[in-house]
């Protein structure tokens, strides 16, 4: 029984977050409105043209350097020529011959191991529009308000192997470019598209494998269920002693076939030239030098430092990193409260949950630190139990409330007065005389009971010990 | 002969100014002409009667303001050719496909020039999309040249001559891929510049080969296309090949002085398959300005002669991606009757576009298809580096270059030019000039013996625009316009 390896590679194509389009002054805003953010130029209107936004180069080179690219200091835009309805102007205005950045790569961990993968090139680029099929008149119309929004591709080497190492290079990639804040990166939106390309080869080989392409991909679980359902269906054509056709395949997720879409033509005829209408980019040293100096820190930074600086685990470091809006609120929190651990738990365990529980993005959280850390001090001051505290959190996390008021509001707040707490543990002896006598007849464990009762009858606001102390006092007086 | 349309721009503008004449009083007069002369010339597609009428009311009242007391054309009427976008007027580029197009956006010379207080009065004819050198592939026909209505304009921006030479308009506006302004201009007798690539917005502009194309203007003398000049120029933040210049006030240029000019005469331009009526009033040309005090000098530049293939291969590869927007998808012509998608472009584009639009767009596909790409296009673009190095040397001895504008006078409506070598030939004087991205000015210096005007062309550096209208105007008071001795 021979085994077989499997061979993979990705182009992503990442929207960026400017906050205007590529080429024209149009908002990059996810409009449900068809065509509602467009203009003459980026719907491709006769004799427009286009202009580009600096701050979309800016950006891209931050990708770049992020992913350990050389920057090139002359880029050119060129034009990829083919007719679809969504393309505006009939040609895409991208990059082929000298693409903003090269040669990089990054560094993926997985369970047991690390390993690099190879970027090949990063390009900057333009979407197109988008296109619906109105079942109502069995019509296909055409929505320009994506046309025009800034793309970065990010093409990799063929270095992976497994589903595991493409969802953890993916994870790494949307992570950097999240925590450099130049794309959000929603696969659901179509913020962060992926191709696979996936072939096969017996191990020991040095020969690719004929590739074939999966588009159409927009979760990680439909990329990991592609991967698995083409490298089967490779590796029993090569069984059987079949070749593999070079082409391009959609992944249907809903019945979880992968389908042959068109064949690949071994020269995809694009005539590629580069654009009349967009001068070549030139970036200097110093530009370069400025873009890199102001490259935030990076999760893997910032995992090395939390441990340092807040004596956390490294494997909270981990969790509170995921987001840099988590790291955010967790450092903000730590520094005001000064209690790191105790707020890490908190949004790991409390958290973590509500954001499970609420299906929030983990990149979209927003807690407010000063109410938060005034949490922490609240429990540790005995003003509120746990109980109540866990409450309070996930109003803080969902509504913003201030925990003070709201406590207060809300008659939340510990009772420790010795009166009032006497005349509720003196409702509880009179409703179980059993106990009392009990108690009296030396059977002592049922204080625990009426401790319990007093509690459950003040919500919980008390503190068990004291009111303990109280009964016990009561009780001997009886 | 109508006293008022047959006035230069200038002088028009300056009787508005003071009050002689009033812009509605000129307008009338103007579409009165128009409307007159249109079936002898057909060189309007639009006339645009009630919009002009509606501009001429509020630039009086901005006149009477003094709100245009800085705008040298204030109230001149000008017609534009019908490649650059006017907001609520329908720009066809003379092809069915785009028939029934209406912009909603004024290219930014629109812009410029409706700020100034010009009118614009209509939209003119021009080969289908620019593709041709007589108008003959406009959808709607093809113009008349008024020295001789058996003859063609020229082209592609026929109309833009034709109107100014037949005064159905004062000035007017065109753009110049490969000669497309100054080749018209000679065979009407008019004044026609091509500016230095970068210096007029494209902005609105239908492309044709967007790194060759520039608009400029057609004018009676060198005087009223400076005007224009000066109004249309500029950088513009929607063109990023508009070039940023400090002064862009080109009148000053306008003085009788060329003593000392050195001027070069490429020897390649006076080759034998110039007309013989050509070269005489091209030697009489020289003799002017020697007679002025210019320095006149012949030497060689023999890498133009490979402008016009390179000049085909890079025009068409731009052309054919420039114009593959037009599918019948969002705006344009669609055809009735398809079978999908691909059928949809296939028919669309195929009952739309003229023969000449097609054989332009296969040749640039073809060009740049796989494996052609380094034969022909990026060879093209080295020819094309090579030919703007040439000129910078000759630029190093001279000031300004002469030749002559094209190798005949305007051909007979009914001559088929279907040897490409010798229409490669008569594109060998101008093409170089775009490919080099160099400003070039067309002035009219005499007729031959059918009566047709002769043009020549001065050739500056990049940017350097007002040497050439300097030795324009100084030309210009020796050999004053002409007008066609047809005209009524």
């Amino acid at each position: 029984m021979k085994d077989y390896e499997i061979v993979i590679g990705l182009e992503v194509h990442v929207e960026l977050s400017t906050s205007s389009k590529i080429f024209c002054g149009c908002s990059t805003k996810f409009s449900l409105d068809p065509n509602s953010n467009c203009c003459p130029v980026c719907t491709g209107m006769p004799g427009t043209l286009p202009v580009l936004n600096k701050k979309a180069t800016e950006y891209a080179v931050a990708a770049g350097l992020a992913l350990n690219c050389n920057i090139r200091k002359r880029t050119i835009f060129d034009r990829k020529n083919y007719f679809y309805p969504d393309l505006p102007k009939a040609y895409q205005i991208s990059q082929l011959y000298f693409p903003i950045a090269e040669n990089g790569h990054i560094k993926i961990e997985l369970e047991g191991y690390e390993k690099v993968i190879g970027i090949h090139e990063m390009h900057l680029e333009e979407d197109a529009g988008k296109l619906i099929h109105d079942s109502d008149n069995n019509n296909t119309l055409i929505d320009y308000n994506r046309a025009g929004i800034p793309l970065i591709e990010i093409v990799s080497k063929p270095d992976m192997t497994s589903s595991d190492e493409v969802l953890a290079y993916l994870d790494k990639l949307k992570t950097s470019l999240q925590y450099l804040s130049v794309a959000d990166c929603k696969m659901q939106e179509g913020g962060m598209r992926v191709d696979i390309n996936l072939s096969v080869r017996e191990v020991g080989d040095k020969k690719l494998g004929t590739r074939t392409e999966i588009k159409n991909l927009n979760s990680f679980r439909a990329i990991a269920r592609a991967i698995e359902s083409e490298s089967n269906r490779q590796i029993e054509l090569v069984k059987k002693g079949e070749a593999v056709d070079l082409e391009t395949r959609r992944w249907d997720d809903i019945s979880g076939e992968n389908i042959r879409m068109r064949p690949k033509e071994n020269v995809e005829d694009y005539r590629y030239f580069p654009d009349p209408d967009i001068p070549p980019i030139e970036f200097s040293d110093q530009e370069i030098d400025r873009i890199k100096s102001s490259l935030p820190e990076f999760r893997e930074e910032k995992i090395i430092r939390f441990q340092k600086d807040y004596a956390i685990p490294k494997y909270d470091a981990k969790v509170l990193t995921s987001s840099k809006k988590m790291a955010d609120i967790f450092e903000n929190t730590a520094n005001l409260c000064n209690r790191p651990k105790e707020v890490s738990n908190w949004l790991m365990v409390e958290g973590m949950r509500i954001i499970k529980d609420n299906n929030m993005d983990l990149w979209e959280v927003d807690f407010n630190p000063k109410k938060f850390s005034k949490l922490i001090l609240m429990v540790e001051e005995g003003k509120i139990n746990r109980t109540i505290a866990k409450e309070v959190f996930e109003k803080i996390f969902l509504e913003d409330i201030d925990p003070d008021e709201y406590v207060k509001k809300q008659g939340l707040a510990m009772i420790s007065d010795d009166r009032e707490l006497g005349k509720a543990a003196l409702k509880i002896l009179d409703k179980n005389p059993g106990a009392v006598s009990d108690y009296k007849n030396g059977k002592t464990k049922v204080l625990g009971y009426l401790v319990g009762q007093t509690m459950k009858d003040m919500g919980g606001r008390a503190d068990p010990n004291q009111i303990s102390k109280i009964l016990k006092g009561l009780l001997e007086e009886i | 002969m109508n006293d008022i349309t047959s006035m230069p721009a200038l002088m028009l503008a300056s009787k508005i100014k003071n009050k002689e004449l009033s812009v509605t009083e000129v307008l009338d007069q103007q579409l009165k002409v128009i409307h007159e002369r249109e079936p002898l010339y057909n060189s309007y597609i639009t006339i645009m009667d009630d919009e002009a009428q509606k501009q001429a009311k509020l630039v009086q009242q901005r006149i009477d303001a003094g709100e245009l007391n800085d705008s040298p054309l204030a109230g001149v009427p000008i017609a534009i050719k019908d490649n650059i976008c006017t907001k609520s007027v329908r720009t066809t580029c003379a092809s069915k496909m785009l028939e029934n197009f209406v912009p909603n956006y004024d290219a930014t010379v629109i812009e410029k020039l409706k700020n100034s207080g010009v009118i614009v009065i209509g939209k003119v004819n021009l080969d289908e999309f620019a593709m041709g050198g007589s108008t003959k592939t406009s959808y709607f026909g093809p113009s008349k040249n008024p020295w001789n209505t058996d003859h063609v304009p020229g082209g592609s921006s026929g109309g833009s001559a034709s109107v100014v030479a037949a005064e159905q308009a004062f000035i007017s506006l065109g753009s110049d891929t490969g000669g497309s302004i100054r080749q018209p201009a000679s065979y009407c007798g008019l004044v026609g510049f091509k500016p230095t690539y970068g210096t007029v917005s494209r902005y609105g502009l239908v492309a044709l080969a967007p790194s060759l194309d520039q608009i400029g203007p057609f004018g009676r003398t060198i005087s009223d296309c400076t005007a224009v000049l000066d109004i249309i120029s500029g950088h513009d933040p929607k063109d990023s090949s508009s070039v940023n210049i400090k002064n862009y006030s080109y009148m000053e240029a306008l003085v009788n002085d060329v003593k000392k000019m050195k001027i070069g005469v490429p020897n390649l331009f006076l080759n034998k398959d110039l007309d013989e009526d050509i070269l005489n009033c091209f030697t009489e040309v020289v003799e002017i300005f020697e007679n002025m005090g210019a320095e006149v000098e012949y030497f060689d530049m023999d890498k133009l002669k490979y402008g016009p293939q390179a000049y085909y291969v890079i025009s068409c590869a731009e052309a054919s991606s420039s114009l593959a927007r037009f599918d019948g998808v969002r705006y344009g012509y669609r055809t009735n009757d398809y079978d999908g998608l691909t059928d949809l472009y296939k028919k669309s584009r195929s009952e739309a576009f003229g023969d000449e639009v097609k054989r332009r767009i296969m040749l640039g596909a073809f060009t740049q298809g796989p494996g052609n790409y380094e034969a022909y296009y990026n060879k093209a673009m080295k020819v094309r580096r090579l030919i703007y190095d040439e000129y910078q040397e000759a630029f190093d001895k001279y000031d300004i270059l002469l030749s002559p504008e094209s190798l005949t006078t305007a051909p007979h409506i009914n001559y088929n030019n279907n040897d490409p070598k010798d229409k490669y030939r008569s594109e060998m004087l101008n093409v170089s000039v775009n490919l080099a991205g160099l400003p070039g000015v067309s002035i009219p210096c005499g007729r031959d013996k059918k009566g047709l005007p002769i043009g020549i062309q001065l050739i500056g550096n990049r940017f350097d625009e007002k040497k050439i209208i300097r030795a324009a105007y100084a030309f210009e008071q020796v050999k004053p316009y002409k007008r066609p001795s047809t005209l009524i």
